[in-house]
């Protein structure tokens, strides 16, 4: 679905030069990156090296404190009214789901958009059950989070942002607390995604993810990006060592 | 039809004289507990029960039992806490229509309970026929709110919005009237008491206090120094006083401070000093469920672009407050009971009536045991209601959604 229009239009995130602490922590200490319209981004790393952070930095979950960050044309400040509206076009799906368990499958997905979108309940229900359909988990609807196993409810959390018609996905390490068993079903919803023509962030140590469907890979270390490339590049041609390390470390098991 | 074989099929339940062995008389030292212990329960039950139908003198309780209803209330005006209680009656019936379990063993208590009253055997004059009317027309109103609760188009948010009616209309039209009404002539709170004035506080208190107790527990978190700060200081200041000497501050310093034109009413005072002790207490409970909402939560409902009014009232709340139900009802229960403290400014509560009537009364100073014993079972029962609901509710919220 990436037609040529998109490939020439103006980045849809642009980070230039971010960076945080924690306290006296350096986390991020210079980011730079560009994503397209359309592009699938794979983000890995060890543990500790930001890239959750710099993630969550793209819809304000944290505050950079250096450099600029702009999202679809509007620039991430201080300002309430423009983090409201950045949040509401970038989808998120968390490591731990973070669901609402006092909320039905149904409740949680079409929380949003009858809150901030002010769909009437009609629509938002057909939407939801449409993603639900997508998602392959139609029957669920109308059960709690708790009743679902660990895959369905990533799954749930992967529709409820949806909902929101969100033009950007980010997926903060989302299959790392899944049982092995699910870990595909949650992966392949994911594909379906990225191969409708939607910008995504992933943050995930699933290189067979990366290498099906990823236009670009960046390698985080120690708070800066080490290296970025096609998932070509990075596999079979990486030029830093730190990079041929970690991805001799993940790939071999 | 297959049979289940044998090994497959679940262990039978024992049957109650296997239960009794296994359990009570396993062993030599357990069976002489038991035997120990049921002869302790029988003997004292069978004291208590002969106390009380043989040498208890129940006088002080039967020669006024208005009294310890509604206290020194003009009795050519009682139609209006008799109007109340059908009132409460009729909505009682309707929350045990609409809501089932909850209320279901309460309603059904209070209704027989009313029908008893209604005849009740008495040698008192101040139980009039109209009185007796009154209670049997209560016990009705209870099935009859019940009959009207089981009626589909009556759903749960109107019941809620008449009891909030009913009880903006009861305390604050009904039963003071005005002072220049012939209908509803003003009848001045120093003449109630009884259990009227201890479920006026008990109730006041309890739905007054938990609004403000939130909003207590939400501003102590809240990022705006000023609401924080203030939060933090009312809370700590308000739980490290005893509830005796805010109850005096309220009814003796704020009258002293105030202009005689602005005068509070005395149950009024007592009411804010019940409202404020209560709610520093439930902001602490409520603070306790906030804490054990997970942070990921919040994140959740951010990134969905929800503003923070809306998260905190469409998600951290709902499940904050479910956590709190036990700590918040145990803290209601004993807050009903601290009411009697109101006894020592001055106001006649259940307890206070009671008092009243043992030391007016020569002929009934030795009779203490029988009056409070009396108002215990009183206390007690509505207490019981009010763990009992709890308990439902817990079960009713906890099935499925954790």
């Amino acid at each position: 679905m990436m037609s040529d229009q998109d490939i020439n239009s103006q980045p849809i995130i642009l980070a230039k030069e971010v960076h945080k602490w924690f306290d006296n922590f350096h986390v991020l200490k210079g980011i730079n990156m560009e994503v397209m319209p359309g592009e699938v981004v794979v983000i890995f790393g060890p543990s500790g090296s930001g890239k959750s952070t710099f993630i969550r930095t793209l819809n304000r979950l944290e505050e950079h404190q250096k450099g600029s960050i702009v999202v679809d044309g509007i620039e991430l400040s201080h300002d309430v009214r423009n983090i409201e509206r950045v949040r509401s076009e970038i989808g998120m799906v968390f490591q731990q789901f973070n669901l609402f368990p006092h909320l039905t499958v149904m409740q949680n997905i079409t929380l949003a958009p009858i809150w901030v979108r002010k769909w009437n309940k009609e629509k938002a229900e057909e939407v939801a059950m449409h993603l639900l359909d997508q998602v392959g988990i139609p029957e669920q609807a109308q059960k709690f989070p708790g009743q679902l196993s660990g895959g369905q409810q990533q799954r749930v959390a992967i529709a409820r942002a949806l909902a929101m018609q969100p033009k950007i996905m980010l997926f903060d390490e989302p299959t790392s607390a899944l049982d092995p068993e699910m870990i595909k079903e949650v992966l392949d919803a994911m594909i379906i995604l990225a191969k409708s023509g939607m910008t995504m962030l992933v943050v995930t140590h699933e290189m067979g993810f990366a290498r099906a469907v990823a236009h670009r890979m960046y390698f985080f270390d120690d708070g800066t990006i080490v290296e970025n490339g096609t998932p070509d590049q990075i596999f079979k041609n990486p030029q830093e060592n730190r990079t041929k390390l970690f991805l001799s470390q993940i790939l071999e098991h | 039809m297959a049979t289940i074989p044998l090994d497959t099929a679940p262990p039978k339940a024992p049957t109650a004289l296997e239960w009794i062995r296994k359990n009570l008389f396993n062993n030599w030292y357990n069976s002489l507990l038991t035997i120990a212990g049921v002869t302790l329960v029988y003997f004292a039950l069978v004291s208590i029960i002969t106390w009380a139908f043989t040498s208890a003198n129940w006088r002080p309780i039967t020669v006024a039992p208005l009294l310890y209803l509604v206290g020194q209330y003009p009795r050519e005006e009682l139609w209006r806490a008799g109007l109340s209680l059908l009132i409460i009656s009729l909505l009682l019936g309707m929350s045990w229509g609409v809501w089932r379990n909850y209320v279901r063993l309460f309603a059904i208590f209070l209704g027989v309970l009313f029908a008893v009253l209604a005849v009740f055997p008495l040698d008192t004059p101040t139980i009039t026929v109209p009185i007796r009317l009154v209670m049997a027309a209560s016990a009705g109103m209870v099935f009859l709110g019940y009959r009207l609760g089981r009626i589909k188009t009556i759903l749960g948010r109107y019941v809620a919005t008449l009891w909030l009616v009913a009880m903006i209309l009861i305390p604050l039209v009904i039963l003071p009237g005005f002072s220049n009404s012939s209908v509803l002539p003003k009848v001045p709170t120093t003449v109630w008491g009884g259990l009227l004035i201890t479920m006026i506080l008990s109730v006041g208190g309890i739905v007054l206090s938990f609004p403000f107790g939130v909003l207590l527990a939400l501003g102590r978190r809240s990022s705006l120094p000023v609401v924080k700060w203030f939060s933090i200081i009312f809370i700590e200041i308000v739980r490290g006083v005893p509830l005796v000497t805010i109850l005096f501050m309220f009814s003796i310093i704020l009258a002293l401070f105030l202009p005689t034109e602005a005068r509070i009413d005395r149950v009024v005072r007592a009411l804010m000093g019940i409202v404020f002790f209560s709610a520093a207490y439930t902001a602490e409970n409520v603070r306790g469920g906030l804490q054990a909402i997970p942070p990921g939560q919040e994140e959740a409902a951010k990134a969905l672009g929800l503003k923070n009014f809306q998260i905190t009232s469409l998600i951290v709340l709902p499940q904050a407050l479910r956590l709190v139900i036990p700590t918040t009802v145990g803290q209601f229960i004993s807050l009903f009971k601290d009411t009697t403290l109101v006894y020592i400014v001055g106001i006649n509560d259940l307890l206070g009536i009671g008092n009243a009537i043992l030391n007016l009364n020569p002929e009934f100073v030795r009779l203490q045991m029988e009056v409070y014993l009396f108002i215990a079972v009183i206390f007690w029962i509505f207490s019981y209601f009010m763990s009992y609901a709890s308990l439902q509710l817990e079960k009713a919220l906890g099935v499925g959604k954790r």
